[in-house]
């Protein structure tokens, strides 16, 4: 099916007389059964796709802070300073995976206490230690070996790698992202799945109804057409109301604050909240497309 | 415009005719007797494509039937009116919209067609019973709401199979008159039936030719009518 043909498929299904539906009789229960089922999986789509949104901003604003330095800092007796500072930034330089050391200088240090001590302070006259900024290449650098390095040469040196666990977590968050799309995959083809099964009963229940339209002259065209529309619309009614009861579900959720952290960002941010109304639409591509191949086959096989 | 050749057709039991061979030509009046189980019911259906012959050709309107898909079918069907035995109705609908169901499937505008519609229903003594469903029609009321449906379209050919089985000697009459006025508009005839004084009236009114389907071959039927 091409693409264009689809759309004029869609165009032709849905323009005809609604005279075309009182053809095919109305079954309750199947009717019941898809609304429903089409209802329920829009309801976890919106889940799917919450939980997706929400692991893809986790992860981004993780890997951002990823992306930030590490710091080196040495404390040792004033005289010792100068020398520890300058073997250290001899190693970080030799040390794989490290695109830049950088030591702080006391007016950078002196803007960092600034906000603890006041602007007046005297950073010259205090014991603090030397930091040295470290940036990463996107390799990153082996943390445990360079320790060992620094502790034999640089005794002084404590490394302080804090954002480096986060490494695996974005990761997670990463992988936790694809299996909500994933999710939302299997969603939409196990909805494709029921639809096809519903009409494949409808389509059998109706065996002498199509027998009696091909007997007046119907053509498979009609024919087809009479049971893509009813599925088509459950399909979009169903999953309509699941999506209204999915976003309510989250919008329900307790309100993200800085205390909840990863568990109260689940929800919808901004224009997020628009993405779920994909849902209702794909569900009704997905009935379309499911009944379609149905009912043609049911037809080619019963000539 | 309906033509089987040498035709034969078997199934699993044997087969059940051969050698049949058939024209309706355009404007014709035909008849179709034999016993039960002979086959009328059978051949009939070779002539609007529901079956298709095991041997010879069944040409449709010059096209061999064997060559047609479902949908050159369904074309040919909208110029083969049929008034089937068993009626094939759509149980949930209204008579009249089951009358009218050859026009909604192909698409036309059947409120435009209402009043043809309601003469046609008024022809076969039907305007009553124009809302009730199938089910609670009675045979004969069945069998004419089915001749109603086969002429709706206008069709070239008119095929009935036991159109009057149900119906009392007056409602036959005047179903055979109405077959006679269509017969007389242009429209080819053939009826399937047992009612031989059906068509010893008929003889009176037209020309037409009796076939006999008996001992597994068609014959036309001579002066012992
Ligand atoms: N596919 C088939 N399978 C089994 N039996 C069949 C098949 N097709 C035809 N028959 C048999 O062939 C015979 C002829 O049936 P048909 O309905 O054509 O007869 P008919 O002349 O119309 O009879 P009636 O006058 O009672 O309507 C019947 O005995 C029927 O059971
Ligand atoms: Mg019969």
């Amino acid at each position: 099916m091409r693409p264009s043909q689809v759309i004029s498929d869609i165009v032709q299904t849905f323009r005809m007389d609604p005279n075309g539906d009182r053809v095919v009789p109305p079954t309750g229960f199947t009717a019941r059964l898809t609304l429903f089922s089409s209802a329920a999986m829009a309801f976890l789509a919106v889940f799917a796709m919450a939980l997706s949104l929400a692991t893809g901003r986790l992860a981004d604003r993780w890997s951002d802070e990823l992306a930030r330095t590490s710091t080196l800092r040495i404390s040792v007796p004033e005289g010792q300073m100068q020398a520890q500072t300058t073997a250290a930034l001899r190693i970080l330089e030799t040390t794989e995976g490290i695109a830049e050391a950088r030591a702080l200088t006391s007016e950078d240090q002196k803007a960092l206490l600034a906000p603890w001590f006041g602007p007046d302070l005297a950073v010259e006259t205090l014991p603090i230690p030397q930091l040295i900024e470290i940036v990463e290449t996107d390799d990153g650098y082996d943390a445990e070996n360079l320790r060992l390095r620094l502790a034999a040469e640089v005794p002084g040196a404590v490394l302080d790698d804090h954002t480096r666990w986060r490494k695996p977590l974005a990761q997670a968050a990463a992988r936790l992202r694809g299996l909500a799309f994933v999710s939302m995959v299997l969603i939409a083809l196990t909805t494709g799945a029921m639809i096809t099964l519903a009409a494949n009963a409808a389509l059998s229940a109706n065996t002498q109804v199509i027998r009696v339209l091909r007997l007046v002259g119907a053509q498979d065209n009609f024919i087809a057409r009479a049971f893509i529309r009813r599925f088509t619309l459950r399909g979009l009614f169903g999953a309509a109301i699941g999506t209204v009861a999915g976003i309510l579900a989250v919008a329900l959720l307790p309100k993200a604050d800085t205390a909840g952290g990863f568990l109260t960002g689940l929800g919808l941010q901004g224009w997020h909240w628009l993405w779920p109304f994909v849902i209702p639409p794909l569900a009704a591509i997905v009935a379309f497309v499911a009944t379609r191949l149905a009912a043609y086959r049911t037809l080619k096989e019963r000539s | 415009m309906i033509e089987l050749d040498n035709v034969a057709y078997s199934y699993g039991g044997g087969e059940l005719f051969s050698s049949v061979s058939m024209s309706l030509s355009p404007g014709s009046f035909h008849f179709l007797t034999g016993p039960s189980g002979a086959g009328k019911t059978t051949l009939l259906k070779l002539c609007y494509g529901e079956l298709l012959p095991t041997a010879g050709q069944a040409r449709l309107f010059g096209v061999d039937a064997r060559s047609m898909g479902r949908d050159d079918v369904a074309l040919i069907r909208r110029r083969i009116g049929v008034v089937h035995q068993d009626c094939q109705f759509l149980d949930h609908l209204t008579l009249t919209e089951n009358v009218a169901l050859p026009l909604s499937t192909t698409g036309k505008d059947v409120a435009a067609e209402m009043d043809n519609l309601r003469d046609l229903l008024g022809w076969v003594g039907l305007s009553q019973q124009a809302g009730q469903f199938p089910p609670e029609l009675s045979g004969g009321e069945r069998q004419r709401a089915a001749l109603a449906r086969a002429i709706i379209m206008s069709p070239d050919v008119i095929l009935a199979d036991e159109p009057t089985g149900n119906v009392d000697w007056d409602m036959s009459q005047r179903l055979l008159t109405l077959l006679i006025e269509l017969n007389k508009m242009g429209k080819t005839i053939l009826i399937a039936t047992h009612d031989l004084n059906l068509i010893r009236t008929a003889k009176s009114q037209v020309s037409s030719r009796v076939l006999r389907l008996k001992d597994r071959r068609l014959w036309a039927a001579g002066a012992d009518l």
